[in-house]
């Protein structure tokens, strides 16, 4: 039953093979049992949990209940939960029980009827690729504790590689649903910017955060997607966009499709393992029936410096609320209204937090504005004007996730721009607002690689099709790790 | 709201005097070479509102300093004409219309809150 996925589970539950009740207490004895040394959930809440899975039961007893009803899930502790503490990884909010819903949440729980099994660990603010930064300690990934399981999902994917939960939500403002699927041997989806609400989803920097799903298969990924995604007018940016099914097109076949290589992302720069790795998955795709074609992204490896320019500066704004007055930490001794708010700010906020604060701070004032803020959406603009270009080549683009396989823990802590070049495959498909997807694609050394899809926008079904039938050929997504019995 | 200082203010005006335009590529050009100093250091934690100790000063010039080395790679690409992209889909805001949507939460949302009193957030004194 653990390795089930999402259809299976449901099928079951219909069945009336297991109840909920039962399901989510056999995942929440496996967290019990597994997550003290994965630390992949800072919060667990048996009874509220159990209540959901009751409810979730009389739905199912009462005939109303939908495709994913009665479905654990785990739930990044980015999305603010009503009456579930909601940390975003960070000492500010260690004490926040969120008085409502986001909508992602309320369209899971209340709407499709999933239960919650928790909140899963997470970079302080979803700013970190390692699940380092978060105030309650790094998370483990499932196939060698002493690696991380990438970041900032990083809880999510170690969740869900161990069997922790069926799947997990995510957020991706540079990589954070793919970097950690990569590394932990999941499939993992970004949704094109605007398709998932954003509302009470908590602010890392607004133009590029995305909410998503991160799970064993792409099946699973796209039931998921057609629960969290649709139009929610609390969110500014969401898409009026009529309402898709995105299973719709999963077994269509792939001769005819046309992908896409970045001669930027097969050079230099990726460990050449890793590149073996998703080199033969490009093969077993044109068994499959694709072709491919050599494409140009000629401003990707601009994208690393303007993300860490626009991305620090929407934060910047964005945690200015953190202020120590209407929730989250005050520090306990101060002197003045000022003094309180730089005092709760340094004792409430990590060392990365602050650092990117400063460099959004820093280009975003007067004499700076210019060369650093406006030259960073300049070259934006350069970057998504590329894939506009490629895309009329091409259906798809691949390559790989992240450079290297999941690193030790504490190996790039001490050196930010380290940490930073490990989202360097991903950050581009951000900046353009585009659909982005990490697929299992082999092993090097026993540690997992990722095969990155990118699609046009709004082609998240296609991409959903372009996973799935590769899973069908091929196992690599069903490799569990050892020791998670 | 917590206030950046100036600074974030003033980055909503017209951007940069063209009259300093030399001014600003000297800048851009010195910055290649030039780091952070630990005054500009503290000066930026003090815009953010974030106290740091000396130390701390100190860690965070290094660390700033070699981000600033990354992100400068940007300086070389001429631009010139190129519209900034401010979000990913060029729409426009979207209005509502002029109509009470939200109940009253005020309790709910002033449980969580550090200090209240009468339905008032508490701060220290700011008015003598």
């Amino acid at each position: 039953m653990i390795n089930a996925s999402l259809k299976q589970l449901s099928q079951a539950l219909a069945a009336k093979k297991i109840s909920s009740f039962e399901l989510t207490q056999l995942f929440l004895d496996r967290i019990s049992r597994l997550n003290p040394a994965l630390n992949a959930f800072v919060t667990v809440d048996a009874e509220k949990s159990l209540n959901s899975a009751r409810a979730a039961d009389a739905r199912i007893a009462a005939g109303t209940a939908g495709l994913l009803t009665g479905i654990p899930i785990a739930q990044k502790d980015i999305f603010c939960a009503e009456g579930w503490r909601t940390t975003c990884g960070s000492k500010m909010l260690a004490n926040f029980v969120s008085p409502y819903d986001a909508t992602v949440i309320r369209k899971m729980e209340s709407e499709a009827g999933l239960v919650s099994l928790g909140k899963t660990n997470m970079d302080e603010f979803a700013m970190g690729s390692s699940n380092e930064t978060s105030f309650f300690g790094p998370v483990r990934n499932p196939w060698d504790q002493a690696r991380v399981p990438g970041g900032s999902s990083g809880g999510s994917a170690a969740a869900v590689a161990a069997r922790l939960a069926p799947a997990a939500t995510g957020t991706d403002t540079g990589g954070s649903i793919r970097q950690p699927a990569a590394l932990c041997n999941l499939t993992g989806l970004k949704p094109t910017y605007g398709v998932v609400s954003r509302y009470g989803m908590i602010a890392f920097a607004s133009s590029l955060d995305q909410g998503g799903p991160m799970a064993a298969s792409a099946e699973d990924c796209a039931l998921l997607l057609n629960t969290m995604a649709g139009f929610d007018e609390r969110d500014s940016t969401s898409l009026d966009r009529p309402v898709e099914d995105y299973a719709r097109d999963l077994e269509k076949p792939l001769s005819g499709l046309r992908i896409g290589l970045p001669k930027e992302f097969f050079g230099e720069g990726c460990n050449a393992e890793v590149m073996a790795a998703v080199r033969s998955a490009i093969a077993e795709y044109e068994e499959l029936g694709a072709t491919t074609v050599e494409v140009s992204l000629p401003n990707s490896h601009l994208s690393v410096p303007a993300y860490y320019v626009i991305a620090p500066a929407e934060a910047s704004s964005n945690l200015s609320r953190f202020d120590g007055v209407r929730y989250g930490y005050r520090a306990p001794d101060y002197g003045s209204l000022d003094d309180m708010y730089m005092k709760s700010r340094a004792q409430g906020f990590g060392e990365e937090v602050k650092r990117r604060i400063m460099i959004g701070a820093y280009v975003l004032s007067h004499g700076y504005y210019d060369a650093y803020y406006l030259q960073a959406q300049r070259i934006r603009r350069l970057i998504a004007n590329d894939f506009v270009e490629a895309f009329k080549q091409c259906d798809v683009i691949m390559g790989p996730t992240s450079p290297t396989t999941a690193f030790k823990l504490g190996e790039k802590a001490a050196d930010p721009v380290q940490m930073y070049l490990s989202d360097i495959y991903t950050i581009a498909v951000n900046l353009a607002g585009l659909p982005g997807m990490s697929v299992p694609c082999g092993f090097v050394g026993g540690l997992p690689v990722g095969l990155q899809l990118i699609g046009n926008y709004f082609a998240e079904a296609q991409l959903l099709n372009v996973a799935h039938r590769y899973q069908q050929a091929t196992d690599w997504h069903q490799r569990r790790p050892t020791g998670i019995e | 709201m917590l206030r950046l200082g100036g600074a974030v203010e003033k980055t909503f005006m017209i951007p940069y005097n063209a009259f300093h335009f030399k001014t600003l590529c000297t800048a851009i050009k010195s910055l290649g070479t030039m780091s952070l100093t630990l005054e500009q250091v503290k000066r930026i934690a003090h815009l953010a509102r974030i106290e740091v100790s000396e130390s701390e000063a100190l860690s965070t010039q290094g660390h700033l300093n070699g981000i600033f080395q990354l992100i400068e790679q940007m300086q070389a690409v001429d631009t010139t004409g190129v519209e900034p992209m401010a979000h990913a889909q060029d729409l426009s805001q979207r209005l509502r219309a002029d109509l009470v949507t939200e109940a009253d939460h005020r309790a709910a949302y002033q449980a969580v809150a550090p200090e209240t009193e009468a339905s008032l957030y508490l701060v220290p004194k700011v008015i003598e």
